[in-house]
């Protein structure tokens, strides 16, 4: 079985000489197909860097990067991957149709097959209703909703999010994880989530990566073993807190 | 509902707008006459003498737009719209010529580092040479190269157009988001799409910008393009005229001026019009 991502000691180091930033180090990584992976860690330890070199956003330093065992650019040139930042990023002069069809236009799909896509995606997202609008006129929750209907509308077979709730709040977050969750069980696709929130990171992983930041390395893994299905009643159960708390331990245990 | 209620509202600015406009000329009137009468009243001659021969009475100035301009001939005011229908045009083309250059100089430097380094100074060196020096050269050039008179004035007023178009271009251009850039390349976008599909479009409002202060001073570009050669037809032949004409009659003077005014305000108005069109009607988080 290959690999969606495969990194092997994989540095980063920003600029050079005295001004040299070592961003990250020694970062090693297996992701299988429909692992849900979430990178947690202080600001500055990383997370997006590593995200980056994931995209060919940025190029690694050091080790070896495989992307569904190709290197990261020609994974980005097949668009093997859709990416989800903490804004959300939509372009204000497109109807929320049209930014979800951006991509699709860049890949030259038909017009006809790509309306019928992003009417797919609206769908999925639960925002046919909201097809004609512009993002000016969507909440926060609702325009992160429609970039991810973007970054999954042609199908990518990997997710990248960088802190996509950051921006929102609980009640709205904890919709989106719900959401994001069923989208993931839906659609099958492997998914790295970036986050600060503990909670979030355990609830929607099938694996949590903490991370240690002065260089950026990974310190911990923890397997998330809860059910599969996952929903209310799991954020309340005994082993959910559990891991919190194993998480926050692993956090504690990389600042001393 | 939402529409007809955009409509009201923009039924109602443009009620509000032409209030505001007839409340500036009844305020400007006010002013002019009064600093005449008072001026007269209190005998004072600084800085400007209220006589009629130098402040002719807005009444007077009005009125010679409707009096003949020559003996026999048709009314001032037909003769200077039609001077001014004759000046637009090259300003407009000399708008057009200066617009599209500054948009592509604007393209080429943001896509290159080199090339802004090369030409950005004699861009903007060109702007700080006066336009009164530039003109007589391009109309001899022009006459050389049997390029039709007006053209001349064309590119004249192309030279004051295009240099805010270029400044506000590579403005626009670079501003997405760092996000959004990284966004189109995750598509595997070519360099052309990013253009046409995140700058041109996030570069509109800023282009627009300039084009209207370009609109103005395309139609300046245009009077002063006129005048080295004496070109007869627009208004800076006549502008020319009258102010040598000044001491004999002041308000003809005035007359031409506040035409040679309407005529920039229409051309600044229907790239306003074409604004509101094309840009902030999908844009309205800003307001
Ligand atoms: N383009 C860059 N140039 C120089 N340093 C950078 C750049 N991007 C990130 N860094 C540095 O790399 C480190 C990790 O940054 P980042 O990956 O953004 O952290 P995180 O996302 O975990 O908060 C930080 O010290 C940051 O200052
Ligand atoms: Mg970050």
């Amino acid at each position: 079985m290959t690999m969606v991502v495969d990194a092997r000691g994989v540095g980063k180091v920003f600029g050079g000489g005295a001004e040299a930033v070592q961003a990250l180090t020694g970062i090693d990584l297996e992701m299988e197909t429909g692992d849900f992976i979430s990178l947690i860690g202080p600001s500055g330890c990383g997370k997006s860097t590593l995200l980056r070199l994931v995209a060919d956003l940025l190029e690694p330093t050091s080790g070896e990067l495989l992307i569904n065992a190709k290197s990261p650019s020609r994974a980005r040139l097949d668009r093997d991957y859709g990416m989800v930042f903490q804004s959300a990023t939509l372009l204000d002069w497109r109807t929320v149709r049209k930014n979800v069809e951006l991509p699709l236009e860049i890949m030259d799909v038909p017009t006809e097959e790509r309306s019928k896509r992003a009417t797919e995606m609206l769908d999925l997202v639960q925002l046919d209703q909201f097809a004609d609008h512009y993002p000016w006129q969507l909440s926060g929750g609702m325009q992160q909703r429609v970039a991810i209907a973007r970054a999954l509308a042609f199908q990518p077979s990997l997710l990248l999010m960088d802190e996509p709730f950051g921006a929102l709040d609980e009640m709205t977050r904890e919709l989106m994880q719900q959401e994001v969750l069923r989208l993931w069980g839906e659609t099958g696709i492997s998914v790295v989530f970036v986050t600060h929130s503990i909670p979030e990171a355990v609830f929607l992983s099938t694996r949590v990566l903490v991370m240690t930041p002065r260089p950026g390395t990974i310190n911990t893994e923890i397997v998330i073993d809860l059910p599969a299905e996952r929903d209310l009643s799991t954020r309340e159960s005994p082993r959910y807190f559990e891991l919190i708390t194993e998480v926050r331990e692993a956090l504690r245990r990389g600042e001393s | 509902m939402s529409e007809s209620a955009g409509k009201t509202s923009s039924s109602s600015k443009v009620v509000r707008g032409g209030f505001s406009i007839l409340a500036v000329i009844v305020a400007f009137v006010i002013l002019w006459e009064g600093y005449k009468f008072i001026w007269t009243a209190l005998e004072w001659t600084e800085p400007v003498n209220p006589s009629n021969r130098t402040l002719p009475h807005t009444w007077t100035i009005v009125g010679a737009l409707f009096q003949p301009a020559q003996r026999n001939g048709p009314i001032l005011l037909f003769v200077e719209l039609k001077a001014a229908i004759f000046t637009l045009r090259e300003a407009l083309v000399g708008f057009l010529i200066g617009g599209s250059i500054g948009f592509w100089l604007g393209v080429l430097f943001v896509r290159s580092q080199t090339a802004e380094r090369a030409f950005m100074p004699y861009v903007v060196a060109s702007q700080t040479v006066p336009i009164l020096a530039i003109a007589p050269m391009v109309v001899v050039w022009g006459g050389k190269l049997d390029i039709p008179q007006w053209l001349t004035v064309s590119v004249i007023a192309a030279y004051l157009t295009f240099f805010p178009v270029v400044i506000n271009t590579m403005r626009g251009l670079r501003s997405p988001q760092p996000t959004a850039v990284e966004l189109m390349r995750s598509y595997a976008s070519a360099p052309r799409e990013v253009l046409w599909k995140l700058q041109v479009p996030a570069a509109m409002p800023y282009i627009f910008t300039a084009l209207k202060v370009s609109a103005a001073a395309s139609v300046i570009g245009a009077i002063v393009g006129e005048l080295p050669a004496g070109f007869r037809g627009g208004l800076g032949r006549d502008l020319l005229q009258f102010s040598q004409q000044f001491t004999a009659a002041p308000q003809k003077l005035f007359a031409s001026v506040i035409v040679a005014g309407l005529a920039g305000m229409v051309f600044v108005g229907a790239i306003t019009l074409a604004e509101h069109r094309f840009v902030a009607a999908t844009r309205r988080q800003s307001t």
